[in-house]
Formats: C-alpha cells, structure tokens, sequence
C-alpha cells in the first residue's frame, strides 16, 4: 500500500532531518551550532529507525559518524560552518579511506554572520579535500539531496559535504514527504588496507581519489541535481544554493538558468554546453567567487562578482540593483531606530561574574563562544578577547605570557568559558594552563545547559539528545584531577561571594580555578525561584548605580529607576548595588 | 489566484509571539492553496534583540527573503521597531502597528534616547493601521494574546477574502486558549475598522 503524505511546510533544518530518514541513515552525531542546530533536534522523532546523539564537539561527531560508516551503515554527522574548522582533521583523511556506507557531512554557513564569528565559505572545504558538494535550495531539496547524496557517496567511495546557508536552513517551504529506504547492511568484516590511515595505504590513496573524482566530474555533468531551464537564449545564469531563489526572482521571465546542486567537482562539460546557448552568462553565488572562478579558468566569459560582491547575503532586490542598476523604491520615515542589541536576559546568571569583572581595571578577560561573550557589550564591558570554541583559556594562557614577559605583572587574566564549551574544547586549555604554569584562573560559567543555540544537553547536564537520563561529568572533578587543587564554587549571582571567589582565586598559593554555577533560568525541567523586585521610588537618589548590571529590566525615568515588571525575575543583583537599599525583592511577583 | 506574488514582514522585539503570529498566516494562507514560503532569524537575536520574520505567498514563491522596498504589509509589535524596517515596505505598502513602546537595553541603560514621534512618523509616510494591541489584550483578560490582536489588524489590512482566518485560528491553537484567542483576533480587526 502506498501512504500519500501530505505536504508539510518545512524549515530547512527539519527537511535534513526527514531526508536522513528516508535515506535510511542509522546513525547521526552532531555539535550544536546555529544555523544547524535544529537538524538534530529534529531527529529524536525517527529514534525508532536511527541512532542519533549530541557529542561533545565537531570533531568527535565527524569521527564518531565515520566510525558508523564503517562499520557499515549510513551516518551523518552536522554542524555550523566554523564547527568544519574543528572537524577537517578526520575528515580530510575520511575523504583518502574511502567510506564502508554513505557518509554525509552537514555543513551550515551563515553569510552575512547572524549568529557567527566569521562568515567563511565552506565550498572550498570540498574542493580542498576532494570530496562531492551537494548544495540545496529549499526544504524539499535538502529532502531529495540527502537520499542522492548517500548514493554518491557509496557510489564514488568518498564523504560527501552537504552544504546549506542560514536562508536554506532556517526558511520554511513546503514538502512532501517520500517513504523511508532500507539499505541492506552487510555484516562487519575488518578492511585495514582501506581503513587504517598509515603512510603506505595513504600513499596508495591519493591515487584512488583522483580517479574518484575524475569519475564524479563526469557524473557531475548527468547528475540530476544540476538542471537546465531553458526560457530563452538572451541571458543565462549558473547558480547554486539559496542564490537560485534570489536570481528567479530578480532576472527577467526569458532568462535561461542552469540550476546546480552538485557544485564540486563542477559539472564544466554541462556549462560550457548552457554557456553556447546563451548570448550572455552570469554566475550567481553567495560570499566567494567559488564557482565563478574554475568557470573562467576553464575558458568560459562570464559576469558576477565584478557587479554581485562578496560580502554577505544577497536577495532578489540586491541582484536587481547590483546586476540591472535597477534601485528599489523606498520611503524614509525621518525617524532614525536606535539599535536594540542582544543583551544578557534579566536573572542571567553570567551577570553577577561580568559584573565583577567590570569594577577592576587590571582584569584582562578571555572570553569565549556562548551566551557570556555578550558580557562584552555596554554597561559591562568586561571582555578582551573572543575567538573561537574552546580559545577562552588557551587564549588566556597567551596575554599571561606576554604580561610575564613584558613585566605587566598588575594584569590578572581570567580565561573564561561555558559548560558545554568547556566539554567541546575548554579541557585541552585548562590543561595547557597547568602544564606550562601560566598565571591564569581559569573561570567556567557553568548554566547546566548549551545556551545561544537554544539549550541542547551536553556531557555535563545530565541528559541525552533524547532527553534520557546520562552521566553528568563533574566539571569541578575534571579540573581537579588536571592539578587545579582549589577548584571555588561559588553562586554568582551572590555578588559579595563572587568577589570573595575571584580574591580568593588571585590570592591562592596552589592552582585555583573558579566555577560559577547557576542554572539558566529559561532551562524547562527544572524549578526556579522566580521573584519581583521595586523600586522604593522615595529612597532612590537617581546615582544610576543599578544600571551598570546591563539587565534590560532596569531602566530610569525621570531620574529614578524603575523595574519593568513583566521582564524582571527578582534576582537582585541590582539590588545588591544599590547604595542606598531602594531596591527590594518581593516573593512570587 | 491570479493575483502577484505578496510579502509580509513581521517585525517585533525577541519573546513578542511573531513567530507564532507568522505561523498562523502562513496556515491560513496554506488552507486557501496558496504557495508560501517563511524565514527567520535565530540565534542571538532572540536575547532581547530586534526580531523579523517574512512570509511570502503566491501561485509560485522563489526566494524566501526580500530586500528594501518590497514587502507588501509590515506588522511591526513595538513601534520603533516599525521605523526601523520602514524601508522594506513599498511605497504604497501597508503597516499595521502595535501603539507600544519596549525600551531597547541601550536606550534602558541611558546611553541613548527612545526616538520620538515612530507612529506620526510611520503615518505620514504611510497608509497605516495603528491601535493599542496591549490594552486591547489586557482588557480581554489576558496580556499574552497580543499577538493575536494583531494578527486581527493584520487580516483586516490584507482585506483576502479566499482565507477563513477564523477555522484557522481554531485550527490551530489549543481548545482552552480557543475563546480568547477568538476574542483577540474578532477585537483586532474591530480596531482597525
């Protein structure tokens, strides 16, 4: 009997997980990262048909995830487009070995960096190491995409890297949803001379990928993922990715399109062939000139970042103006918003810390990738440095060297991280913090929870990917078998002990370390004390003490402040600034 | 449905129920077979941040984002933030606008001023649906249906006559919310008569 499915509006993200499950994957690994993280919150619901987990980092889900292809099902693993960084070691040798079954890897960039450090293109990523792209345009492509990407894979015996873009992955379209394949799995049988990375079957290697590649070049120009629209033979136009959707809308109805899915290796046979139908060609990509610049070094004339740039997200009206000189029509209001940054949310717990971080001029504070880089913006700006995951302590452990070095010996540095970053890549920092003696405490902003993604389990907060109960590492145990022998655990929205914790820290004979633990308020399963707190308008003296806690629930009026009751949760830590106790917590508000 | 293409933009501050308002739309306009295609912004923009959500609908949708000046209706859940994506709507766009003011966490910390004048602004420039969605929602006993206030101005200035917004509406939210949110969708369009 064939079950007739009815069309679902989709995000993206949730078509990635439904395509993982018609393509018959059986295990998924992944990191939480946006634009990506939804992929496998979206998966539990097939839990009856594939094994899927959080791990603690990239790097660990890439492996994790090969590992099952070898052993010989259909993995997947995902991640953010700087999550890749973390995973390229496995992944560029996965691409030598070859995979048992389909391995696909999920890569989601986010041009114009929404939620990102970087907006780095991750096409190259394949290019690099010679492995197939696959990129989707809509929901119901990155459904269809997933099931002929694990054919490519397992047919040309490489990982393939299954790309989308913050619009393909957080944009809803409609779906229709396909019945689930069951690949045969064939038993485990040890394949060392394919398997086991040592120089002479690497050496060996390199040959056969060539010659895959080759193969896939050549399949590339058949595949059904690149696709001709011929609608007339004035102007053609080759684009890929969410950029397909933008050119549909911006170019004229009698534009001719070639419509890649299959982006490396590029399909060069197909475009030369479009590119002589056409009087004039134009390659539309987002971010780099990935496409654009193997079609011009193949002899090809074409036009696009010369007019498109490279910077950020492009739309329909952007290409209409860029390509066609044509600007929009707009009205100005004569009003001018002021900006509405994120801020920490009222109860943070990561306020108390940033707080007292703030009163000392001598703290030099390395920051990380969560919730608390936001402890760098305005009132508190108590932070010097945010790179990537896991770079608050090893970071640390550099300005500490260079104020030994240059006799700066009044900094105090303060390496400081998340729960979750702490599990991803804080661990191999606190050890280089011990190993090589620096001058750093080392601080975990511990909240029981993966934070900014939107709050995802991780090794320390007791619970699985789907929600079952798991060992929660102690972070404090970790730290203390590395050598940090006073390992202060302190609440920090308490500000006197926090101080307390952070003088202690300092004046430790022994390695300390600082945990500061509170969990997040927004955290569902657990019970918190959610209070109110006022202003005793007739106390205040309008010092505006209170507002250096950045809580977007306190603000002034008139000269005085006041508590926007439907924000505050009574965590008192404006209270605990005031200097003149105007400020007063009442129960259950 | 003959008729071009329409974009909407939802614009609002994190934790406003835009989303859910956009989910509604996109139902409704679902149900009457239209094409429609949504997208957002998560991440960091929900601590407290500016929020926006398109949805676009039509025989055929390609691109799920639109640039300035191209957005048909823009319901904006604060109005400052309605000044602030004024440029995304068409010159002869409509904006429905929630008379509500949410103080940004610089204009709170006092390192700027809240603009003056966003809604005499917005109804100069354009062909406007202005009320007070909070009172309206607080006056129906409960200030959480604000949205669906708007969601009732919203349906008023798209004046589609293929929707039955109100077999949405039960569609879609639960059966003891059903009253209320019945009661803030009929209280919107009434609004904005």
């Amino acid at each position: 009997m064939v079950i007739i499915l009815e069309r679902q509006l989709l995000s993206g993200n949730e078509a990635i997980a439904r395509g993982a499950y018609e393509a018959g994957i059986r295990v998924c690994s992944a990191y939480p990262g946006t634009p990506s993280t939804e992929i496998f919150e979206n998966l539990p619901q097939y839990a009856d048909s594939l094994y899927c987990e959080w791990a603690p980092n990239e790097k660990v889900a890439t492996e994790m995830a090969y590992g099952a292809c070898m052993g010989g099902v259909r993995s997947l693993c995902a991640m953010k487009h700087v999550g890749l960084n973390v995973a390229a070691d496995p992944m560029f040798t996965a691409a030598y070995n070859g995979v048992g079954a389909a391995f696909v890897i999920v890569t989601a960039d986010d041009p114009s960096m929404h939620s990102s450090q970087n907006e780095q293109d991750n096409r190259y990523y394949a290019r690099s190491a010679k492995i197939a792209l696959i990129e989707p345009s809509d929901s119901q492509e990155c459904v269809d995409f997933m099931k002929e990407a694990c054919r490519i894979s397992e047919k040309f015996d490489m990982p393939v890297l299954f790309r989308t873009t913050t619009r393909v992955s957080h944009s809803k379209s409609l779906v229709t949803p396909g019945e689930r394949e069951e690949p045969a799995v064939t038993p485990y049988v040890r394949n060392a001379d394919k398997f086991v990375s040592v120089p002479a079957h690497a050496y060996r290697n390199h040959a056969k990928v060539e010659k895959n590649l080759a193969e896939l070049e050549k399949y590339s120009n058949v595949c059904p993922l690149n696709r001709v629209e011929m609608n007339g033979t004035k102007i053609g136009v080759v684009t890929a990715s969410i950029a397909y959707e933008y050119a549909k809308d911006a170019f004229p109805a009698d534009t001719s399109f070639l419509k890649l899915g299959l982006t490396n290796p590029l399909p060069m046979d197909l475009i030369r062939s479009f590119a002589a139908k056409v009087d004039k060609l134009y390659v539309i990509e987002e971010l780099e000139d990935f496409m654009e610049a193997q079609i011009r070094a193949a002899g090809i004339p074409c036009e696009g970042k010369n007019l498109t740039g490279r910077l950020y997200e492009l739309n329909p009206q952007l290409l209409k103006e860029r390509i066609f000189g044509v600007k929009p029509e707009t009205r100005d209001t004569g009003v001018q918003a002021v900006s509405r940054p994120p801020a920490l949310c009222p109860g943070c717990p990561h306020r108390g810390f940033f707080y007292t971080m703030s009163k000392n001029k001598n703290f030099v504070v390395a920051g990380d990738i969560g919730c608390y880089t936001l402890g760098c913006a305005a009132p508190l700006n108590a932070m010097d440095t945010c790179v990537c995951m896991g770079g608050g302590f090893s970071v640390a452990v550099g300005l500490a060297k260079t104020f030994e070095v240059t006799g700066q010996t009044e900094k105090k540095v303060f390496g400081v991280l998340g729960d979750s970053t702490f599990f991803h890549s804080g661990m191999t920092g606190a050890a280089e913090i011990i190993y090589n003696k620096a001058h750093v405490i080392p601080v975990v902003l511990d909240n029981s929870i993966t934070g900014m993604t939107g709050h995802q389990d991780n090794p320390g907060s007791g619970y699985t990917l789907q929600g079952d109960v798991a060992e929660a590492i102690r972070i404090e145990d970790v730290l203390k078998s590395y050598g940090f022998e006073a390992v202060i655990i302190v609440d920090p929205q308490d500000l006197t002990a926090m101080q307390k914790a952070v003088d202690d820290a300092l004046a430790s004979a022994v390695p300390a370390a600082i945990i500061c633990r509170r969990p997040c308020l927004l955290i569902k399963r657990m019970h918190h004390d959610i209070g109110l707190c006022t202003v005793d308008t007739d106390k205040c003296i309008g010092c505006r003490k209170c507002l250096k806690v950045g809580c977007p629930a306190v603000m002034t009026v008139n000269g005085k402040s006041r508590i926007d009751p439907t924000a505050c949760v009574g965590c008192t830590v404006c209270a605990q600034v005031c200097p003149v106790g105007a400020i007063s917590r009442k129960e259950n508000g | 449905m003959t008729m071009e293409n329409k974009s909407a933009l939802l614009v609002g501050v994190g934790g406003q129920g835009a989303i859910l308002t956009a989910k509604v739309l996109v139902n409704g306009l679902m149900s009457a077979g239209y094409d429609v295609k949504m997208s957002e912004v998560h991440g960091m923009s929900q601590r407290g941040g500016s929020v926006s959500t398109q949805v676009h609908w039509g025989k055929k949708v390609y691109s799920p984002v639109i640039g300035r000046g191209a957005a048909d209706i823009i319901v904006a859940f604060e109005k400052m933030e309605a000044v602030r994506y004024a440029d995304f709507l068409k010159p002869d766009g409509v904006a429905v606008i929630n008379d509500y003011e949410i103080p940004s966490s610089t204009v709170a910390a006092g390192l700027c001023e809240y603009p003056a004048g966003c809604l005499e602004a917005m109804e100069r420039t354009f062909r406007c649906f202005t009320l007070n969605a909070g009172e309206i929602a607080i006056g129906l006993g409960s200030a959480k249906c604000m949205n669906i206030v708007l969601f009732g101005a919203l349906t008023r200035a798209l004046s589609m006559n293929d929707v039955d917004w109100e077999s949405v509406i039960r569609a879609t939210v639960p059966p003891k919310f059903l009253e209320l949110n019945l009661a803030a969708y009929r209280a919107g369009r009434d609004a904005v008569k």
